[in-house]
């Protein structure tokens, strides 16, 4: 968990404002986080956390502000151009409902490579590699449903990670786990994140999951705000 | 912690002389804060006085460090209700956290900053436990979860007390 991230930021939210409706969601927040770092976004219910990284990972466009990833603004990209960054660069791990019910656990794994263009034989090669990274080799053939949550979360972490992104964008990751396997999935995520470099903004309101990244950004009534302590 | 009742607790594995006590002590209890053999043998000295051990032998050369110690049978029956008897939950409300936010708020100042600075200083330390569970054996796992535990704890009661704020306020005025 300690960062040896230097440099340049690989990925910067600006001055983000975002409304939905008459309801303002970001109100000037921004974040930035480099190659290799763990960035925890904290904050209420409510607070703006999660819009915060759908607008980080393109997911939604702001109102108005910058999101710079190595440089071009994704707010000045297509809906195209956007959707292509997030299947190439960027992978997602959610609290519910992100593997496909009807695809085993290996098909999971290995669809994000499929999209890419990835001949199945190979992509189901490295799906079976994450799967065995993530100590799930056993239910390479199960379907979801037939998992236990902590086993699914360690299948939705494996396919997050098979493309080998720059940015894993992870909310609430741990949220529907006891200790002890959200102990894992977090200590499986990062170590595997460090690995590849890869950045990880990890949204949650648990501090001990918190306690996994390098540094913590607040957000509250959708402005953001980090603390700097004296060492 | 009672260092009496985790040496008694030692002892009733084995008979053991001070060095080794303290030794077995600092392995298992003791990595952040070793004890010192003074307290060792004023401890052990003390247990001796009210009958829960005594000595079980004498090596030639004299000296506190050549004595062995053993658990009596009122020692074993101390160390049982000491292990049968919760510890009293340490009372949260009326600790520093506390005043803190109150006297942040009948001030004036802003209680969110109060929040997050201590957000951060716990954090600092849980990244740090965090670290060290990642490292350690089951031990240094088990000791390191309590504490995080105990530290998202008072985080999580601030966090409640700052969403609390504007009800806090109004009974504070």
């Amino acid at each position: 968990m300690t960062s040896d991230a230097v440099g340049q930021p690989l990925l910067a939210g600006i001055n983000l404002r975002k409304s939905f409706g008459p309801t303002p969601a970001l109100d000037g927040a921004g974040l930035h986080v480099r190659a290799g770092e763990v960035v925890a976004v904290m904050g209420p219910s409510g607070s703006g956390k999660s819009t915060l990284l759908h607008c980080l990972a393109g997911i939604l466009k702001p109102d108005s502000g910058r999101v710079l990833y190595q440089g071009s603004d994704l707010t000045e990209l297509s809906d195209g151009q956007r959707s292509e960054l997030r299947r190439t660069e960027f992978g997602f791990v959610f609290q519910f409902g992100q593997l496909v019910p009807e695809l085993t656990c290996l098909e999971n794994v290995a669809l994000p490579l499929r999209l890419g263009g990835v001949r199945r034989r190979e992509a189901e090669r490295r799906a079976t590699e994450w799967l065995d990274r993530l100590e799930v080799t056993g239910v390479a053939g199960k379907r979801p449903g037939e998992t236990s949550g902590g086993q699914g979360q360690r299948v939705a972490v494996a396919r997050a990670l098979v493309t080998g992104p720059k940015v894993v964008f992870a909310d609430e990751p741990t949220g529907a786990l006891d200790s002890l396997n959200g102990e894992r999935v977090m200590d499986l995520l990062v170590s595997s994140a460090k690995q590849t470099n890869a950045a990880i903004v990890l949204v949650t309101h648990e501090a001990r999951v918190a306690a996994y990244s390098d540094r913590e950004v607040v957000v509250r009534d959708g402005k953001s705000r980090e603390v700097e302590l004296a060492r | 912690m009672s260092i009496g009742h985790t040496l008694l607790g030692l002892l009733e594995g084995e008979p053991r002389h001070g060095y080794d006590l303290k030794r077995a002590y600092d392995e298992r209890f003791g990595k952040d804060r070793p004890l010192h053999y003074g307290q060792v043998y004023a401890t052990l000295s003390r247990l001796l006085k009210n009958g829960l051990v005594e000595v079980s032998g004498v090596e030639a050369g004299g000296g506190p460090d050549r004595k062995r110690y053993a658990i009596t049978a009122a020692g074993v029956t101390d160390v049982a209700t000491w292990l049968s008897t919760p510890e009293k939950p340490e009372p949260y409300l009326q600790n520093t956290l506390y005043s803190k936010v109150v006297l942040a708020l009948m001030s004036g100042r802003d209680a969110h900053e109060v929040l997050d600075t201590q957000r951060a200083a716990h954090l600092r330390v849980m990244r740090e436990l965090t670290r060290r569970k990642a490292t350690g054996d089951l031990t240094d796992q088990l000791i390191c979860d309590h504490a995080l535990f105990h530290l998202e704890a008072d985080l999580r009661w601030l966090e409640l007390t700052t969403a609390r704020l504007g009800q806090l306020a109004k009974e504070i005025s």
